[in-house]
Formats: C-alpha cells, structure tokens, sequence
C-alpha cells in the first residue's frame, strides 16, 4: 500500500515531534521537511533521520507541488493565514496545529468521520483536545446542561513562548470549540502553568452542571470516549470522576506524552500532535478505499 | 516621588471576597467605597478574589458580575481610584480588560506566578497603550528565589509596568525572605517596588514595615485583614503603625478607623483570625485562597484538611489548581482505608 506523501512546515518541537511519529505509521510518511533555518535543532535531528529538507518553507512546496498530498502547519497563527490559500490553491489538506481557526475544528476521538470531508483542518488547542472529547462524552447522554468549564494545568517548560504570548487566543480557541462541540453556549476556559520540578504531567478538569444526570449512563459514555481516545493517546487516564457533587458532575484526566521528541509530561503538546497524526492517517485510509 | 511618600493600596473588596466566597453584594461595594473616598484612601480595589473573569466552578463563582461589581463601585468613588486584579489563564482582553476600561477602571494589576510574568505581556502592553496605570504582579514569590524574581519583575517592567508587587500569597515569608527580594528588586527596577503581605503566620504588618526599609513604595492592604486564609496585612493598624514610622499616606486616620468600624458591620461574617488552617497554609506554602475548598472537600472525603494542604504543598501546586484537591483528598482517603 501506498502511503500519503506530507510535508511538515515549521522545524520547532511541535514539528519535530510530528515527524518523529510519522515514523511510526503504516499510512503516512514524512517526504519534507521544511523550515527557514537548516540549523534549528529540528532539522538537525531531520538530517540525522534522513529527511528531505529545505529551508524555504511553503516555498518549497510551490516549486515542487507534487512532492507532498498533505501539510501539516506547525508554524504560527499569522503564517498560516498565508499559507492556507496557497495550499488550498495546489489542492493540499491542511492540518493547521496554530490557532488560526480558519479550518473546521478536528478532534479524531469525536469527529473523524466528518474531518476527512474538509480540506482545511484546526487542531483548535493541546487542552482543547484533552478536555473537549470528555465533555462531549458526558454533553451525548445529560439533557440540560446548563454550563462547562475545563481548567488545565501544563508543565511551565512545555508552554513556549507561543503559548505564553498567545495565552488569550488558546482561552478563546479551546472557549468556542468547546461550545461548539457541546452544544452548551454557556462555556470556561481556564489555563495554568505551573513551573514545580520535575515537570509535572498535563491535568485537564471538566465540570459540567446540570440537574439528575444518569451517573450510568455518563460513566458508560466516558468510560467509551477513553477507550477512542486511547486509541491514538495511550496515556490518557481519568484520574478523578467522573463523580457528581453539589450539582456539579467533575472528572480530571492526567495526559502523559508517548516521549517521542518532546517528553513525556508535555502530554498537552503530546496530545495535540497525536490527534493531527490520527486524522492525517484517516485521511490516508480513506484514499486507499477510494 | 517623596522619600517617605508611600501608596497603601486597599484590596479588602477583592482579596476580602476569598473570605467571603465571592459573595459581594451592592450595598458593600457601595457603602465601603462611599467610606474609602471619605477616608483619602488611594485606591481601592473590587472584585473576584482571583480578579477579572474568574468567577468559576474551579475557585468559587461570584455573586454579582465583574461589571457590576466596578460599576457599583466606581459610581461612588471621586478621588480614590478604582483597581482590579487581571490574572492571564483567567481573563482575556477581549472577555474582560477592554470591558473594565469602558467602566473607567483606573488600575489594573495584572499578575502571573511569579516565574511566569511572560503570560502578561499582551495585556500589560495593551492597558499600558489604552492610558491606563498598570502594575505587574508576582505572585507566590516566595516560591521562586530573589534573582529568578528579578528577572521576571524586569521583564514585566519592560512590558509597560509602572510597578511590580510581589505576593507572599501564603503568608509564608520569613523578615529577611522579604528584605532579601524587596531589596534586590527596589536597586534594580526603574518603578516603584510593592509588597502585598498574608498573615498565616501573624508577620503581615512587620513584614510590611520591613519592606518598607527594604525600599518598597506601595503596601497592599486590607481592612481588618479582610482577605483570603488568614487575611492581609491589616489596613487600620498599618496606616496608624506608619505616622510612627514618619510616612506619609495622605489616608485621614479617623476616616480608616471609620473605616473599620464599617467593616465590621458591612463585609465581615466572622472576625479574619489566624486559624489552624491558615498556619498550616503559611508552613506548607500553599496559597490561602486554597483553604475553604480545602476544607468543604476534606470533609466530603473525611480526611485531615491539615494532610492536604501538606500533601499540595509537597506537589507544588500554584493558584488556580483548586482541581487537584480532590486528587489528593481522595488518595489520602484511599491510603486510609489500607
């Protein structure tokens, strides 16, 4: 079989771990690597790996458009409301891994099915992928809802210095995917970095208000989320709940990372890039079919 | 700026709301600003204990809106300016700032832990280009060493700060921890220091006049220690303390003891004192806010309040992971039953 040919723009830790898991699949593989300095420590570890590179970034993909079928932008918001009609234009899928939001948004444990319909995905935010799956787990059997709101706490050393400067857009981007995904418009988003050492692994808490929930039923459809999760993120695990006090129904996962180039308490980074790799393989599936 | 001349900066009606579970009515705000203006105070500040847009399941949910609470306050304030606490992770420009702009709030103190000043950035520059007077904030510095605080007070003073305070947020600094860091940051910054004092372990005030002779400039304080755990450094008491000292204030002396007198009737349920609780807060570190959740949980799960706090001190959890202690209730919990 075949595998889907993509290309990854941006040489940080988010596209450099992205490429060290596109090693791993069946479906994809990595035919560029592309940033704008060969001698970033991301292109260095590409060298060693053999990767083709370039330091031209989406320039690379306009000379040689048949070098990639899909792109994974791990550049920044501004970059990729450049990069994103040119891509549409050579007829790429893009995954979009900043919070530019000119994409649907994606989450693969909830919405592959329709994500692979769309040429142009967002992978909204790291604690939007934690948190939101669960609260749409619980938003599919409670009537009612009557509010949401997600706190995560990530390791200070994983919140560089994009995360830091754009800390309003991550509370915005998680805010909205999380009301669309719930279906609830009354939602929260708090963010914590914490700086103890050693690092501590990413925590996500989910509270959901709502009146008589059927704990059955909501245990049942967390407990199935966890399993899709898992799927693509095997260190999930829900480390409280989900319990119902107080009118409130409260679950905490704890996401550690697989440790590819990132470690592993950077779960946050880690479960945004495991999403991005499960739905470029869908994507990947879905054509061998075709 | 005068060598003696100091702002006190009154922030009983947003650290006093932890006390209070957030449930500031109209009639406080209004009643204590109408008091505040009489009393000269520089400024006071209102709101949720954790500032703009914090009201949430995680750390309590205010009785009245952030909009409410400002623009109840303001209507009643003259001379004294309005502030309000703004915490990154919490509150956004857009949700929040530019709406307590509009109120016409004229301070805003925007805080970070204290080795995370670079989440304040955006807004600090931000509020700095509205025309607004902005402080940074560090809080929990005695978490953090004095160079590592310097770095990032200096950072926040290059985003725009007119004035970096830094939080003994669970009154847990010894005198020299705070002469060590006021010092060090009162020879180096440009702006004026602030010291912003807890009382868990009964040094708020002396470690308010210690860093005063360390080179700060601003001291928060609250009346009747009204704020979180154990409560603040105590207004009334601080500013009658300081015409000792040869300070100078321009806060009428019978206008904060009426102050007082106020309080006691207006804001507080039950007299701020150190509890067991607050001095176990003060020894493990760990942010007074933490303790009403703290308790209400630790009953839930039957386990010693005193063990959790110790337990989340040990993990070094900062404000705003109230999530965790349910976490730790329930392994204390687990391993009692073994």
């Amino acid at each position: 079989m075949q595998k889907l040919k993509v290309c990854i723009l941006g040489t940080g830790n988010i596209g450099t771990d992205l490429l060290i898991k596109t090693l791993r699949s069946k479906y994809i593989e990595c035919t560029l690597f592309a940033g704008r300095n060969l001698n970033s420590k991301g292109m260095s570890k590409a060298l060693s790996l053999g990767i083709q590179l370039s330091d031209k970034g989406i320039k690379a993909i306009i000379e040689n458009p048949d070098c990639c079928d899909l792109v994974f932008d791990a550049t920044s918001a501004s970059s990729h409301f450049e990069h994103a009609p040119i891509l549409k234009k050579l007829g790429k899928i893009a995954i979009d891994m900043t919070p530019a939001k000119i994409g649907s948004f994606s989450i693969p444990s909830v919405n592959i099915d329709d994500s692979i319909k769309h040429k142009n995905l967002n992978m909204i935010t790291c604690g939007g992928q934690a948190s939101i799956p669960m609260a749409y787990a619980i938003s599919q059997v409670v009537n009612n809802i009557k509010y949401i709101e997600v706190v995560s706490t990530i390791s200070s050393k994983s919140a560089g210095p994009g995360t830091r400067i754009n800390i309003d857009e991550y509370i915005e981007t998680t805010q909205k995917a999380l009301a669309e995904f719930s279906k609830c418009e009354n939602v929260k988003t708090i963010l914590n970095l914490n700086p103890a050492l050693p690092s501590i692994d990413m925590h996500t808490t989910i509270y959901v208000q709502t009146d008589t929930p059927d704990m059955e039923a909501v245990k049942k459809s967390v407990d199935l989320m966890l399993e899709k999760i898992r799927e693509y993120v095997p260190e999930y695990d829900i480390i409280v709940g989900p319990e119902y006090d107080n009118r409130i129904i409260v679950l905490t996962a704890r996401v550690r990372g697989m440790g590819d180039y990132l470690p592993k308490y950077a779960g946050n980074l880690d479960i945004i890039n495991c999403a991005a790799i499960a739905v470029a393989e869908e994507f990947a599936k879905n054509r061998n079919k075709g | 700026m005068d060598k003696n001349k100091i702002i006190i900066y009154d922030v009983s009606l947003r650290d006093g709301s932890h006390a209070i579970s957030h449930q500031l009515s109209i009639e406080q705000i209004s009643k204590y600003a109408k008091a505040a203006e009489k009393a000269k105070l520089y400024a006071i500040e209102v709101g949720h204990g954790n500032g703009l847009g914090a009201s949430s399941l995680l750390v309590g949910k205010s009785k009245l809106s952030d909009e409410i609470m400002l623009k109840t306050a303001k209507e009643n304030l003259v001379n004294t300016k309005l502030g309000t606490h703004v915490i990154p992770g919490f509150a956004t420009i857009n949700n929040n700032i530019n709406r307590a702009i509009d109120i016409g709030v004229d301070i805003f103190r925007v805080a970070s832990h204290s080795t995370e000043a670079d989440t304040t950035q955006r807004h600090i520059s931000y509020i700095r280009d509205k025309g607004k007077e902005v402080y940074g904030l560090l809080m929990s510095a005695h978490m953090t060493n004095a160079d590592i605080l310097l770095e990032e007070a200096i950072k926040m003073q290059a985003y725009g700060a007119e004035a970096i305070v830094i939080l003994d947020s669970a009154g847990s600094m010894l005198p020299h921890d705070v002469k060590k860091r006021v010092e060090l940051l009162s020879k180096n910054l440009k702006v004026p220091v602030g010291f912003h004092g807890h009382n868990n372990l009964g040094l708020a005030v002396s470690n308010s006049i210690v860093a005063l002779d360390s080179g700060a400039k601003i001291l928060d304080a609250s009346i009747k220690g009204f704020g979180a755990g154990a409560g603040n450094t105590q207004l009334e008491v601080l500013v009658g303390l300081l015409t000792k000292y040869n300070y100078e204030t321009s806060i009428d002396l019978y206008g904060v003891l009426n102050l007082a007198s106020l309080a006691d009737k207006l804001l507080l349920k039950e007299a701020i004192t150190i509890s067991s609780l607050s001095i176990v807060s003060g020894l493990s570190k760990v942010f007074s806010g933490f303790s009403k959740h703290i308790q209400r949980i630790s009953i839930k799960y039957d386990v010693d309040p005193r063990d959790v706090f110790f337990e989340l001190g040990r993990q070094k959890v900062i404000a705003g992971q109230e999530d965790k202690i349910i976490d730790v209730a329930i392994k204390l919990s687990k391993a009692k039953g073994k």
